[in-house]
């Protein structure tokens, strides 16, 4: 069966986990040590939803929530980095479209989900990220790639722990009846 | 609880009167002329033009104080570490070199230095303003239809209205799901190890995600049922037409960008500004 | 002849993830202009039916078909979800959900805009229709700003707009207040006479609805159609009873009395009853059993102290409430949406904190205890157990705040073991939660409160959204666990709760208490049900109606002659 990338639940999904996304962005920071630098819970929403829903629903709900935030708490999105949350969730989605279990079915593909994730952080926040702050802002080199390799370790964390909690609790609740008996 | 998701205010200003697009349109001109030079004349015009602006709209430095100092952490935060990781970027970039004074033989001040990091300093300080006036001053009902305008898929425009619409009823939801947990004894303080908050917070999004995971379906009900998605495009009741100011602005902060490009790429024929040579 | 709007031939349906039909062998014909009831218990298949109407079957919810369903005259097979909306406007239970636009006047556009009308077409449409369901004033106001009422009259004006034929209304009144869901049911019979539609309303609530006529009542159960008369036909029949929908309060009161209720009785509206020389049972049954239960004395155990409270320090909440709360006490705080109810139980919980005043939990003061110490003597329960339940098997979502604690294994098994008999739950101990019925969830999470053996428990809306057998079941429990010596307090605005489970009430209104007393005088007090948006009894109308002049005491009779028979 071919896996639906934007029907309306989709984008129902991608507003709805936008709006999470921008919660857990503004509210929930566990700081770092390194300045500029946070361990950002939301990016294992971002994975979780696009494990669910596919690519286009990752990459926008990264991309809307991270640059709504920025609006509210900064006055202006930091658009590097926004469009590099935009490539995280968007790239993790990809196991969406590779798994070889079906997550509605109740069996998660952990493998291709770690794969993707850690792909997807590695591209966004080693290459997009300091690339963008260098073309855009004129930073200095060694300054974003250093920014940028933290950022990869910590969002990586985020992204497989909370999203691979989440979405193998999602599939527990997926698992077929019939196995139950009352004690 | 806080309700609205923006502090936007209805009054009645030159800059409330423009459409939701056109403040789009010029808000994106003005931030991308920014980004793209590092000529610190343009950027302080740029400054000055958000200053006269932002009086204009009638926003008030009380609203914004908060976000100001945000900000001015940030920047201040980024200024320091340009310095710690590259204390002679400025030097490589304009060619000369003009000692200040000396801290170690790594850490020397030079005028290029302080130049290039005042440059990029009123650069990041220039944008605030802008995102200010344009937040304040746009119905959020505006927000979607004018992106969708300017030639974004109508789905992303649907999504991003979507998430304007729930954010607030997350937020609540957020709000009362982690109280209930702490009550049951999930420790969310600083106390606990690292991964332990992880797990914790895990607890917390659980009941978030599966109330939010009932809400779409429900929400995708009620949109299909009113029509959703039939056509492979929609109209926005929220839309306001441009009018004669409306271009004005346009034409106004287009010629800024495209000046800014002449002088890129014509007059100092680089990214920098170079007044040391 | 006229010909049936809707027409259900022989229809069976079957979702593919159920072994057995939903709905089976459906003959119903619907003529134009007509106003029907659709009443059943939960599962009866009484929302897939609503579901085949507006076309979210099949398009939405896969399944296979037999038999036919036609509206005006097309096979629903054969057309689209979009095609079918433009015959049928629906009116979701859950007004936030259908709210999808950022203001009013979006929301109610939303289908205008999806036809890409333009926008000055559109303007004047909305207007209208605004103008209809009286919401032009609040046309830029958000979702936010608005109550529970004033979301539903939007949710109308969005289906009205697309002028359509027929409206559906799924349970319209499971959300709202007792005044405010007599308005929607006034509302609708209201657009009903002006516009001509066919109505068809989805509810198990059938006093309120009956509020004004109906044409039809379609009694359903386990997917089949069992009875289809007018009211008064179905009212004097046990068919509702035995399917475990609940009667009107003054068709119960009179069954007790021994009265046989005849069509002729039109008992589908208490204002339109006529005891047809009955006065003289109900007077009867009324002495016969007016002993006034007696109290015993118990110690106060919380009490709340002057508080006051305000979320933004300029608008307040509660302005200088105080009252007691007793041992072994089951008590209901009543008021209207926005009347500070759920604001009171945050703060006795610890949620929020107040701005002044204090609560003295049998003499210690805990006005400054954190959440989490709170959590161990005062147990909160919200409205939804999916908000609640964050653990995948039951037993460790009930030994989750024992592990908080650093107990060990041995310790929180009995104890987990013995939280889930009280709630009927042990057999289920190594389930899945996501194996359980919404009503057993919420035993789960009343469970993982009582696991701490809380001195009280607060109640957000124990049974909103549940049918009758559901509502019966879980406050049947909370009664249970009340009378082994469990001190409850419910935040509530259903009536029937109120009056059957709970002997004393506190009212508030606008922040401030106006009312601690027996429940069962709460509701015949005008002026209190004025204030907070409730609804006078029909028990105080139907004693009148037999000369009865203590209608409190006919009250106190039924409730005691319930108490007796459940």
């Amino acid at each position: 069966m071919k896996k639906p990338l934007f029907n309306t639940k989709t984008i129902v999904a991608t507003g709805l986990g936008g709006a999470l996304f921008m919660v857990l962005f503004m509210f929930v920071k566990v700081p770092s040590p390194v300045p500029e630098t946070n361990l950002q819970i939301a990016y294992g929403i971002s994975s979780f939803f696009a494990m669910l829903f596919g690519p286009i629903a990752g990459g926008l709900i990264a991309f809307i929530g991270h640059a709504l935030s920025d609006f509210l708490s900064y006055g202006s999105p930091w658009w590097s980095w926004v469009f590099a949350s935009g490539a995280a969730g968007a790239i993790s989605g990809i196991a969406y479209l590779t798994a070889k279990k079906d997550i509605e079915q109740g069996e998660f593909d952990l493998v291709q989900f770690l794969i993707w994730n850690i792909v997807a952080n590695a591209v966004a926040w080693i290459i997009v990220a300091p690339v963008l702050d260098i073309v855009i802002y004129a930073e200095p080199v060694s300054l974003v790639f250093t920014q940028g390799g933290i950022a990869f370790v910590m969002n990586a964390i985020c992204s497989c722990v909370v999203g691979g909690l989440l979405c193998s609790i999602y599939a527990k609740t997926k698992t077929k009846e019939g196995s139950l008996t009352k004690k | 609880m806080k309700t609205k998701l923006f502090s936007y205010s209805q009054l009645d200003t030159f800059i409330h009167r423009l459409s939701g697009l056109t403040k789009l349109i010029c808000f994106l001109l003005l931030t991308t002329t920014v980004m793209l030079t590092f000529d610190i004349r343009i950027i302080l015009g740029v400054m000055v033009l958000s200053l006269i602006l932002f009086r204009v709209a009638q926003i008030r430095f009380s609203q914004v104080k908060v976000m100001f100092v945000f900000v001015l952490i940030f920047i201040l935060t980024n200024f320091v570490l340009t310095f710690i990781f590259s204390p002679t970027y400025g030097v490589e970039i304009y060619g000369t070199e003009h000692i200040l004074f000396v801290i170690t033989e790594r850490y020397t001040v030079t005028l290029e230095q302080l130049f290039y990091q005042m440059t990029k300093f009123s650069k990041y300080l220039s944008v605030i303003p802008l995102g200010c006036i344009f937040f304040f001053t746009t119905n959020p009902s505006e927000f979607a239809s004018s992106l969708n305008n300017i030639g974004l898929s109508y789905k992303a425009c649907s999504a991003l209205s979507l998430t304007l619409r729930y954010f607030p009823d997350v937020q609540g939801d957020y709000h009362t799901i982690s109280l209930a947990q702490q009550a049951r004894g999930v420790e969310m303080s600083t106390k606990a190890s690292v991964m332990t908050r992880l797990k914790n917070m895990v607890r917390i999004l659980v009941p978030l995600i599966f109330s939010t995971l009932d809400r779409v379906e429900l929400i995708t009900n009620a949109m299909e049922l009113r029509g959703y998605g039939k056509h492979k495009k929609r109209t926005w009741f929220s839309y306001k037409p441009l009018g004669k100011n409306d271009w004005l602005s346009i034409g106004v902060c287009l010629a800024i960008f495209l000046f800014t490009m002449y002088m890129r790429f014509f007059v100092t024929k680089s990214l920098f500004y170079n007044p040391f040579i | 002849m006229e010909q049936p709007v809707i027409s259900f031939k022989n229809f069976t349906f079957q979702y593919f993830s159920q072994a057995e039909p939903t709905l089976y062998d459906i003959n119903l014909d619907i003529m134009p202009g007509e106003k029907i009831l659709i009443v059943g218990p939960s599962g009866c298949g009484k929302s897939t039916l609503g579901h085949c109407l507006n076309g979210l079957i099949p398009f939405a919810y896969k399944g296979k078909i037999t038999g036919s369903l036609t509206i005006k005259g097309k096979e629903t097979k054969n057309e689209s979800i979009f095609a079918l909306s433009k015959n049928i406007g629906t009116v979701l239970q859950d007004s936030d959900g259908q709210f999808v636009g950022l203001n009013v006047g979006e929301d109610i556009a939303f289908a205008l805009e999806n036809d890409c009308i333009p926008l000055e077409e559109m303007r004047q449409r909305v207007n209208q229709v605004a103008d209809m369901v009286d919401m032009k004033e609040f046309m830029g106001r958000s979702c936010q700003e608005l109550s529970g009422g004033q979301k539903q009259r939007v949710s109308l004006g969005g289906v009205m707009v697309d002028d359509v034929d027929i409206l559906l209304f799924d349970e319209p009144l499971a959300n709202l207040d007792p005044a405010t869901g007599k308005k929607a049911i006034e509302l609708i019979d209201d657009i009903y006479r002006k516009t001509h539609k066919t109505c068809i309303i989805i509810e198990h609530r059938i006093e309120d609805v009956l509020h004004r006529d109906v044409d039809r009542i379609i009694v359903m159960d386990d997917g089949r159609i069992l009875m289809d008369e007018p009211a008064n036909e179905v009212l004097a029949s046990n068919i509702l009873i035995d399917h475990g929908i609940r009667e009107p309060l003054y068709v119960t009161a009179c069954k007790y009395a021994g009265i046989t209720i005849t069509p002729d009785m039109h008992a589908e509206n208490i204002e339109k009853l006529n005891l047809l020389g009955n006065e003289e049972k109900l007077r009867s049954w009324y002495t016969k059993a007016a002993a006034s239960p007696k109290e015993e004395a118990h110690d106060p155990l919380l009490e709340v102290k002057d508080l006051s409270f305000s979320y933004d320090g300029v608008v307040p909440v509660l302005k200088n409430v105080s009252f007691t709360v007793y041992e072994h006490e089951m008590l209901a705080i009543v008021g209207k949406n926005g009347a500070g109810k759920s604001t009171m139980s945050k703060i006795i919980v610890g949620f929020e904190k107040p701005d002044s005043g204090e609560l003295i939990l049998k003499d210690h003061n805990i006005t400054d205890m954190s959440i989490k110490e709170r959590g161990e003597v005062i147990g909160y329960v919200l409205q939804n157990p999916n908000q609640m339940i964050c653990c995948t098997k039951i037993y460790d979502e009930v030994a989750l705040v024992l592990r908080n604690q650093g107990l060990s294994e041995e310790e929180i098994r009995p104890r987990v073991e013995k939280a889930l008999s009280i709630c009927g739950l042990a057999p289920f101990i190594d389930w899945p939660v996501s194996a359980l019925s919404y009503g057993q969830k919420k035993r789960v999470t009343i469970a993982s409160i009582l696991v701490l053996e809380p001195k009280i428990i607060i109640l957000d809306e124990p049974t909103a959204g549940q049918d009758y057998h559901h509502y019966s079941e879980i406050m049947g429990f909370l009664r249970q666990l009340n009378q082994q010596g469990q001190t409850i307090i419910m935040i509530t605005h259903d009536m029937h709760l109120m009056l059957e489970y709970t002997k004393r009430a506190i009212v508030l209104a606008g922040g401030h208490k106006i009312a601690d007393t027996l429940a069962s005088e709460v509701l015949i007090n005008d002026e209190w049900i004025k204030e907070a948006n409730l609804n006078k009894t029909s028990l105080y109308t139907l004693a009148h109606k037999a000369g009865i002049e203590d209608a409190l005491g006919f009250i106190q009779t039924f409730i005691a002659w319930e108490e007796k028979t459940r």
